[in-house]
């Protein structure tokens, strides 16, 4: 392939990305290219591709045309670059698809077990950091059912970093979430941001943006219609009449 | 200011305190409560009555007639006369199977004892988790073991001499009918189920054609073909008895069953929890085993539990092919002269045995749901 600017920097590229659900064109060449750990926010209006595009990145959803290449590894039919991917990719989800069956210790340790091959009592140890790190330790014992909201969604996270991901990402991970567990689930993505992961996030919380992302790009229509850096956005927080592009600046307005 | 915590009202609690609330709460259900029981009295009275009041239990030759005649006499309908069920006792159990081989049937159910006990155990205690693997294991093993202790090596063998399948009657086949036919068939149903639900299209179509052909015909008619058709394909060296052949009609027929059950329950799932398990890396296989069936097969566990408890009584069905079950060895014994007019103590025998196992069956089933919900709440 000509021209491939994979510089170790770069741990996703995404080139000229299309998809068509049926007939109708979701993704119309999306172009994005995100750094060993940088935080990148995408928002935009409901329906405008941004689910469907970063579900692409781990093939939850493929892509017809375009390349995908994370950490140097492309995305393609084959099944095993698929799982090497994976394996490199942690999924926050809106409704926390947490495994209802299993208790919260072994919804974390599951995949370190029967995917990483590690000895259970080292993926135990881990993921009892990680509640201790996400905040709740002593739930441990309880099924997802039992556990609020925020609290599930902690889970969720724990339970995608005990993979050990190179790259997370979250798909309006606080949606689902009653307002006073908002800041929670934001608090635990805050710290993971300056522990220098690298993420991608879908969410229309900019105070979380403003906190934390490198860059925000802003979707319609199934393409990214405006990039802003960490300083453009906080003018454009300010001020949406200062974002470059007609439809940023109505977006903005709506959701500040 | 502070609580105090205080007692109930003594009508809230105790035996006293449950009538009132379920049976008397209001004079209609008062009236129901005592018409209800006046019914069930007025139904169960004769039974009773028939049953044990005026049942004969005495097995002495000739006993039954002289009871009869007695309440003839009087101008009474006779009592019950269990005296076919007691002497013909170890024929309903174990029918034609060697007396003298009785032992490996008290064997084969130490076995068995030892092993739910072991389970109960296990599953008990959290601290256990690590030795459930080697219960699992062991029941696993059990079935090739108990089928060598039940049927033996060959006619020459001083330790274990051949009991051919044929001779397998009585409850004993009964038993061995449902419960390889339970085990067999619902692995097989899980296969069906996820073949069904493939995108492979040659799988999908095989799969949805087996399920709805052996849904669409009677058991007797699957029991008829596998007696006649298995010859027929099966290499001739490979000669299956009857019990045999029977046990793969009742397997393909129940794994039909058991396969719409556990697709009923995959239909349940959200798509969520599929896109979870790929996220975190999970292969197809391990999607399947992990997430989705476990999940799946909990959901329906009342509907699987219920075409246990069928195929437990459509094993009633062999006799058609000349096999003696329990109900085949009552209709044997209700044809001796000497127990002419016994059908009913019979049958009635028969039917409590059914039920007893129905029942638990059923009471288990609840039981692993409660077990199993616990992460619903
Ligand atoms: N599986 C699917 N089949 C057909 N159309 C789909 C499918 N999934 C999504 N779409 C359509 O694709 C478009 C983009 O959906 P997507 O979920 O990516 O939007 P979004 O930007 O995440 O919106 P939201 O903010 O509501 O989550 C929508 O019009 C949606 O209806
Ligand atoms: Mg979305």
């Amino acid at each position: 392939m000509e021209g491939r600017p994979a510089t170790t920097e770069d741990i996703i590229i995404c080139r000229d990305v299309h998809k068509w659900f049926g007939d109708f064109h979701v993704l119309r060449g999306v172009n994005m290219t995100v750094k060993r750990g940088e935080v990148v926010v995408i928002c935009g209006p409901s329906g405008s591709g941004k689910s469907t595009f970063i579900r692409t990145i781990n093939r939850l959803e493929e892509h017809q045309k375009g390349d995908i290449i994370v950490d140097g590894i492309e995305l393609t039919n084959d099944i095993r670059n698929i799982h090497a991917i994976r394996e490199e990719i942690g999924m926050v989800f809106q409704q926390f698809n947490l495994f209802p069956h299993l208790k919260v210790i072994d919804n974390i340790t599951l995949a370190p077990i029967w995917v990483r091959k590690w000895p259970k009592d080292k993926a135990e140890k881990i993921a009892i950091e990680l509640l201790e790190r996400v905040g709740i330790p002593e739930q441990a014992d309880k099924y997802p059912g039992q556990l609020s909201g925020g609290q599930q969604q902690r889970v969720a996270i724990a339970r995608a970093l005990a993979m050990q991901p190179k790259i997370m990402l979250f798909d309006e991970p606080t949606s689902a979430l009653d307002p006073e567990m908002i800041k929670e689930v934001l608090d635990v993505m805050i710290e993971l941001a300056q522990s220098g992961m690298t993420m991608i996030v879908v969410t229309h919380e900019m105070g979380f943006a403003r906190e934390v992302a490198n860059r925000v790009f802003f979707f319609d229509e199934g393409n990214i219609v405006e990039e802003l850096t960490a300083e453009e956005l906080k003018i454009a927080i300010e001020d949406p009449n200062q974002a470059k592009e007609e439809r940023t600046r109505l977006f903005l307005s709506q959701i500040l | 200011m502070t609580t105090t915590a205080e007692k109930p009202p003594a009508t809230e609690v105790g035996v006293l305190g449950w009538l009132k609330k379920n049976l008397f709460s209001t004079w209609y259900d008062a009236l129901l409560t005592i018409g209800s029981l006046a019914f069930i009295y007025w139904v169960l009275r004769g039974v009773i009555e028939w049953a044990l009041v005026k049942a004969t239990f005495s097995t002495e030759p000739g006993i039954c007639k002289k009871a009869r005649a007695a309440a003839a006499a009087a101008g009474e309908t006779a009592g019950a006369c269990w005296s076919v069920v007691i002497t013909n006792i170890k024929v309903f159990m174990i029918g034609r199977y060697p007396g003298e081989e009785v032992w490996r049937i008290w064997a084969s159910l130490g076995i068995v004892a030892v092993l739910a006990a072991l389970t109960w155990w296990v599953w008990r205690a959290e601290a256990m988790r690590e030795k459930r693997r080697w219960v699992v294991i062991g029941w696993l093993l059990s079935f090739p073991v108990i089928t060598i202790l039940l049927r033996g090596f060959s006619e020459e063998s001083r330790v274990l001499p051949l009991v051919p399948t044929d001779l397998w009657s009585g409850l004993l086949l009964t038993f061995v009918l449902a419960i390889v036919g339970i085990v067999a068939s619902f692995p097989l149903g899980v296969l069906l189920a996820l073949g069904r639900r493939s995108t492979l299209p040659a799988l999908k179509v095989f799969c949805t054609m087996y399920i709805e052909l052996i849904r669409g015909v009677p058991l007797i008619s699957v029991l008829f073909m596998s007696q006649l058709l298995l010859p027929i394909f099966l290499p001739p060296q490979m000669r299956l008895g009857t019990v045999l052949r029977a046990l793969v009609g009742m397997t393909l027929f129940s794994a039909a069953y058991s396969a719409e059950n556990v697709r009923g329950g995959l239909a349940a799932i959200p798509i969520g929890q599929y896109e979870a398990a790929k996220a975190v890396g999970l292969n197809d296989v391990l999607m399947m085993a992990l997430i989705i069936l476990p999940q799946a097969i909990q959901k329906v566990i009342p509907a699987i539990v219920g075409q246990f408890i069928s195929l437990f009584k459509d094993t009633s069905l062999v006799v058609i092919i000349g096999l003696l079950d329990l109900l085949g060895v009552a209709k044997a014994v209700t044809g001796q002269t000497e127990y002419i007019g016994l059908q009913k103590e019979v049958y009635l025998f028969a039917a409590l045995i059914y039920f007893i196992c129905s029942y638990a069956m059923s009471y288990s089933s609840r039981r692993l749901e409660v077990a199993m919900g616990v992460g619903e709440r």
